[in-house]
């Protein structure tokens, strides 16, 4: 199926959670915010978000510093 | 013929001198300003001079200094300013920068919040002084900012902010600024806020550490109610320290996204939200 990360199409399995696509991007979730479909997801709730056809994801990736 | 003093419009006759105006106006004032340059009281005024009349280390009133700066901004940005909420979290080398900067704009009720004390390595790029050191933080800012500005409210919450407390501490705020150092505290924070202020604007820092060039800080959208103020790249690290200019130019991003959002304009381009 088909969804927009970061602006851009990507094509992805069927039935996976966000979790499982962070993993394949090797993303480290304690260091990415992520929203979907205008909702920003906690991180304990990213194994439990299924993807759908259409989805948008904006994943934000943070660096220390301040 | 009309004269400005103190902001204020007044007539006077022609050829008034300052000094006549002085003692109209503020007997008392030792310092004497006319278009921004110092006069002496024999000095002839102008139709549509500015002047400025001061007593040397007083410290005017909330109604004068509230005039004063209504003049150096557009009309209708002091009120509103005047009326807002803002959060700030962290007040490290971006928070004490934002904190400051929002309280010369005048911004009605600030509240900050973390857990640390002035260290001596804090003073390469955070808003201390010297005499601030082992003080915590949040109150030594406070202290800082009544000095610039007094009629600021000031909240200063001296606490590790966690997701159990930060939607109890940031309630009020109608635009939360993330000035953490870690990444997974930033993280950590946008997440609380949304889950429970879905629709409050989050002004957020990263990627201002080292010494490369200011024009690749940037102020992007990437989500809906989050502002990025920052390269997104550029990490904390050994041999890439985080230095006063970089860290204030990356801060005064995330302090004109906060005056950017409260007028009702996007941050990160021209229009209106």
């Amino acid at each position: 199926m088909d969804i927009t990360v970061n602006g851009k199409a990507r094509e992805i399995q069927d039935g996976i959670c966000i979790q499982e696509l962070l993993d394949q991007m090797q993303l480290d979730c304690m260091q990415v915010v992520v929203e979907h479909n205008n909702n920003i997801i906690p991180r304990q709730r990213l194994a439990e978000t299924p993807l759908n056809n259409g989805d948008a994801l904006e994943v934000i990736h943070f660096v220390g510093g301040g | 013929m009309q004269i400005k003093v103190n902001e204020q419009d007044h007539s006077f006759e022609d050829n008034v001198s300052l000094g006549s105006v002085r003692d109209r106006i503020k007997a008392d004032a030792d310092l004497l300003i006319v278009n921004g340059f110092p006069a002496s009281a024999e000095a002839v005024l102008s139709n549509g001079d500015q002047v400025v009349l001061i007593k040397r280390g007083e410290a005017p009133g909330a109604e004068e200094l509230d005039a004063l700066m209504t003049a150096r901004h557009t009309p209708g940005v002091h009120a509103t300013v005047k009326g807002a909420t803002i959060g700030i979290a962290g007040v490290g080398g971006l928070g004490s920068a934002i904190a400051i900067a929002l309280a010369r704009t005048g911004i009605g009720h600030l509240i900050i919040a973390d857990f640390d004390l002035v260290e001596p390595s804090n003073l390469n790029r955070q808003q201390y002084f010297i005499d601030q050191i082992g003080l915590p933080k949040v109150y030594a800012l406070r202290d800082t900012l009544a000095r610039i500005n007094p009629h600021v409210r000031v909240t200063a919450c001296h606490l590790r902010l966690a997701p159990a407390n930060i939607a109890e501490v940031f309630g009020h705020a109608q635009v939360l600024v993330e000035a953490f150092d870690l990444a997974d505290q930033k993280v950590m924070l946008i997440e609380s806020f949304a889950a429970r202020f879905p629709d409050r604007p989050m002004v957020t820092g990263s990627g201002m550490a080292g010494y490369g060039p200011a024009n690749t800080v940037l102020t992007q959208q990437v989500a809906k109610n989050l502002y990025l103020c920052g390269d997104a790249t550029t990490a904390a690290a050994p041999g890439t320290g985080l230095m006063a200019p970089r860290v204030g130019v990356a801060a005064h991003h995330q302090a004109n996204a906060v005056l950017r959002l409260l007028l009702g304009e996007p941050p990160d381009k021209e229009g209106k939200l």
